[in-house]
């Protein structure tokens, strides 16, 4: 289950910030559909957990999180979602500094299906 | 409790020996300077003590220095039916010690077949602290737990280290430690009981964090009496 995975993954990062080769350099965010129906994790360098309805990593997260504040609901369809990720990139085209609004987008449903695709973040003005 | 001054002292060797938030400049590329590794992610706890009843107060704010991630972070852990166990400090290393200290008092239950005691756990979590002397867990526990058959009530803190501290009346950990003693000092009555505890405890948690940036987002408290255990959630400033 995703609960599963995230506490697993949680320990090996916890196991590593005190290992001879350091901490592993990545922070996280996992997604998963299962049982108990979507969930979202948000994984720290250091080990730190937390379930989210929603997140962000890296300079993202100072743009997106307020973003996402106001906008997300619960039970939103694949469209809905999509279009607030739009909105958030679009939001980085604009003001940050990084021009580079060109994202993959990775999901999976409650099916089982994975959609990989582009998605145009590109700021409208 | 725990060292008030955060550059100096037992610790501090000990802090440098560990890998380090921002040495391999993560997320938010400021520099730490003076802050303490026990200040990254912000945190409020204090226990108290009632007629008959204890309680844990904390905050849920899950953030990294300036950031907020989350606010639903559970720091307060139930180990049995008579001992709660609140956790300052690292994330990270809260998730890890509760989750080890979990395992102790579970093993305990089932070689012992009896529950361990608050002051036992106390003095559990004092050795399993030191025993990292030099690489320690960055968190400031706080245990409040019923004692005994009597359910006398009983409360202690810690630092990262685990020296031990013991008070009759409130303990207080995390970053608004400081603003938590002055509230904590004003309101603190003894011998109240489980609904006027949680009232005291609340006005004392959201005055304090209120002062703190790296604090607050929500809170919730944890009441144990002989009879039941109670959590409340508290509606604070989301700021």
């Amino acid at each position: 289950s995703t609960h599963a995975s995230a506490h697993f993954i949680r320990n090996e990062l916890a196991k590593a910030i005190r290992s001879r080769g350091g901490a592993h350099q990545a922070n996280s965010l996992l997604g998963g559909v299962d049982e108990d129906g979507p969930s979202m994790y948000h994984l720290d360098y250091l080990g730190s957990l937390e379930k989210v309805n929603f997140g962000a990593q890296g300079y993202a997260s100072y743009f997106s999180l307020s973003l996402m504040d106001r906008h997300w609901k619960k039970n939103m369809t694949m469209e809905e979602g999509k279009e607030l990720l739009k909105l958030c990139i679009s939001q980085l085209d604009t003001r940050f500094i990084i021009n580079n609004p060109n994202f993959r987008l990775v999901a999976v449903t409650a099916e089982g299906k994975v959609l990989d695709e582009v998605l145009d973040g590109h700021a409208s003005t | 409790s725990g060292p008030s001054d955060s550059s100096s002292g037992e610790g501090s060797r000990a802090r440098r020996a560990v890998e380090r938030p921002g040495r391999h400049k993560q997320q938010g590329g400021r520099r730490r300077g003076a802050m303490s590794i026990l200040e990254y992610n912000g945190s409020a706890l204090v226990a108290m003590t009632g007629k008959n009843c204890v309680a844990i107060a904390s905050d849920t704010r899950f953030g990294a220095q300036q950031l907020t991630i989350g606010t639903n972070m559970k720091r307060v852990f139930k180990m049995n039916d008579k001992t709660l166990l609140g956790l300052s400090g690292l994330a990270s290393d809260v998730m890890t010690v509760s989750q080890k200290l979990r395992l102790q008092t579970d093993m305990y239950k089932l070689q012992e077949e009896r529950e361990m005691k608050p002051s036992v756990f106390n003095n559990m979590l004092s050795s399993f602290l030191y025993a990292r002397r030099f690489g320690p867990y960055f968190v400031e526990p706080l245990v409040a737990g019923l004692e005994g058959p009597e359910n006398k009530p009983f409360i202690a803190g810690q630092d990262l280290l685990g020296a031990s501290v013991f008070t009759d009346d409130f303990v207080v950990c995390g970053t608004s430690e400081q603003e938590l003693f002055g509230t904590c000092e004003s309101f603190y009555k003894p011998n109240l009981g489980p609904d006027e505890l949680f009232e005291t405890i609340a006005q004392c948690m959201l005055a304090a964090v209120d002062r703190d940036c790296l604090a607050g987002w929500g809170g919730v408290v944890h009441i144990l009496t002989p009879t039941k255990y109670i959590v409340k959630e508290l509606k604070g400033r989301h700021d």
